[in-house]
Order: structure tokens, then sequence, then C-alpha cells
């Protein structure tokens, strides 16, 4: 992958010679063959069942009492389930609650998993949603469920979306494939907004880091390690919020496609 | 020109795109203050739309972020 004529650049940025991109390798831990298709444990499995493990445990525990009056616990997952609740209801309407438990789930998939990438483990942290092959199968899932529900509730009626209304006739060959581009851009977009957030994220909080460790190998110029140590507590700052905000648009994009396959055309 | 040279341009001019998302980030939150101080009342109602705005407008900004750091480390 790396050629000979940026290590030098890469080793200058980091100070250590790891390259910042080595966070996102994926490993094998353990290794599982079902007739020919290598289905191994990987780290980044691994941590998908940890993320599964820690919402369904937390979900389990925090309603298993199911008071009236809810317990600290239980107002926790109360409070996420109204948040979602409400944002499918704005964005697709009572209709679209049958979608709840889908948005729901990539909703809080998507937060752990970002929120786990961002606790440091050395040698171990890895971030599952930086990776395109995650992100994109979930995208792609998301919009195969709006053009099998689409056509399932509207027939071919469903490819009205494409055709904007109020527009005169002329426009049409002009607009049509726009719409159709547009509608086309939709998980490649959705999928890219997630996984270049993450890795560009992890990327920069890994470079500045770098520069710490740089600076303090540098002899006078140590006095200045503390500022990018400022950068790096401010940029985990942000990145904690882009994890969540992340995650929330994620949820509120498939709200507003799937709104598209229950209402039919706009 | 030398390959290595051509990269490393390429990945500065990508990282204009960072710029023209602070442009949005700006308009953005610029035109929310105007709003929330005219309305202050109706400002808190609209956070949620700013926080969305703000992270559709930055992944843009990232995207150019990413093309440059993808020409530096991964190419």
């Amino acid at each position: 992958m790396k050629t000979t004529s940026n290590k030098g650049a890469t080793v200058a940025a980091e100070g250590h010679g790891h390259s910042p991109i080595e966070q996102f390798e994926i490993r094998e831990l353990l290794p599982i063959n079902i007739f020919g298709i290598d289905a191994s444990l990987t780290n980044s499995g691994a941590y998908m069942l940890v993320a599964l493990g820690l919402i369904v445990g937390f979900l389990y525990f925090s309603t298993g009492g199911r008071s009236l009056v809810p317990t600290r616990l239980q107002s926790i997952s109360e409070l996420l389930y109204e948040f979602v609740a409400n944002t499918v209801r704005e964005n697709v309407g009572n209709q679209g609650m049958q979608f709840f438990p889908l948005v729901f789930s990539l909703f809080i998939f998507v937060l752990v998993l970002n929120l786990l990438g961002m606790i440091p483990i050395p040698g171990i942290t890895f971030t599952v949603t930086s990776h395109i092959a995650i992100t994109a199968s979930l995208a792609l899932m998301v919009i195969s469920i709006v053009i099998f529900y689409g056509l399932y509730k509207h027939g071919l009626g469903f490819f009205k979306i494409f055709v904007p209304s109020g527009v005169p006739l002329a426009l049409y060959p002009l607009l049509i494939p726009i719409e159709i581009i547009s509608f086309i851009s939709r998980p490649i977009s959705l999928s890219v907004r997630l996984f270049a957030n993450m890795l560009a994220g992890h990327i920069a909080l890994k470079i500045f880091a770098g520069f710490i460790g740089v600076l303090l190998g540098a002899g006078a110029w140590a006095i200045l390690a503390p500022l990018p140590l400022a950068l790096t507590v401010a940029l985990t700052a942000l990145e904690v919020l882009v994890a969540v905000l992340q995650a929330y648009v994620f949820a509120v994009l498939t709200c507003i496609y799937l709104s598209d396959a229950v209402h039919g055309s706009h | 020109m030398d390959p290595a040279a051509a990269k490393y341009i390429g990945a500065g001019l990508a990282a204009i795109g960072t710029g023209a998302a602070g442009i949005g980030l700006g308009t953005l939150f610029g035109h929310f203050l105007a709003g929330a101080l005219r309305n202050p009342s109706a400002a808190d109602g609209q956070r949620g739309t700013l926080l969305l705005g703000f992270a559709l407008t930055e992944a843009l900004g990232i995207f150019a972020l990413l093309i440059a750091l993808l020409l530096l480390f991964a190419v």
C-alpha cells in the first residue's frame, strides 16, 4: 500500500513510525472457514458483538423492572425510545411507526459503535463504522427497504417520486434524470458521510497526538508540547459530538428516505 | 512531474474544500444566530435542525479532508 516516497513524511508527521491509518487494520482473531467462505471472527466482528451485547444487555436490564415510576436506568432507555420515536414521527408521520424498530436499531447500533471507537485502548481500539464495507451495507439495507416497501405499497406508482410535481412538462426531461441521480446517490452519500467522518476524525486525532510526541522529542521545543495536547483534548470532545451527531444524522436521513416510500410522490 | 510531488500538491488542493465547508458553517451559524437574536423564544426549537445542518455541512468538508488524507497516507 505505502510507497517509500511518503514514508518520510509519515514518520515526520507521526514521530514514532506508526502510520495514522494503522488503527483501521482488520485483524483475524478466530479463523473460521465455512465451506470455503472465510467467516473468521475479526476485531471488527468482535467489536460489533461487544456492541450488540452492550445494547441488548443494557436495554434488557434497564427495562426489566418495568416500574411505572422509572428508575434512573429505565428512564435512560425511555428517553432513548422517546427521542427516536419523536424523530420517526416528525419525519415519517404516524404511519412510519412500523419502521420504528429499524430506525431505533440502526441509531443505537451506529451510536454505540461510534462511541466504542472513541474509547482508547492501546493496540485494540477499532472503529467499526470507519470502514465503508459496514456503512455501505447499512445504507444499502436502508435503500433496499425503501425501494421494496415503496413498490409493495404503491406498485409502479412508486416511481412517481422521480417526477417533481407542479413543474411544466417541458422541464421533465431535465428534472427526471436529476431526481434519478439524486436517488441513486443517496446510499452513496449516506454511507460515505458516516465512514468519512469516522475515518477523518480518527486520523486527525492520531496526527495531532503524534505532534505531542514529536515536540517532546525535539529538545527545547518540548515547551510547546502542551499546545497539541490541548488541541487533541478539544478534538476528542468534538469527535464525541460528531459520533453522536452522525448516528443521529444516519437515523434522520433513514427516516426521510423511508418517508418517500411511505407517502409516495412528493 | 514526480508522482510524490503530484500527490502532495493534490492533497493540498483537496484540502481547499474544507475551507468551502467553513464558509457553509459560517453561513449556517451566522444565520441561526441572527434569527435566534430576533426571536430568542423560537431558537430552542430549532437547535436540532441546526445540529443536523452542522453535521450535513461538516460532512462535505470531511469528504475533502478524507481525499487529502487518503492521498497522503493510503495511496
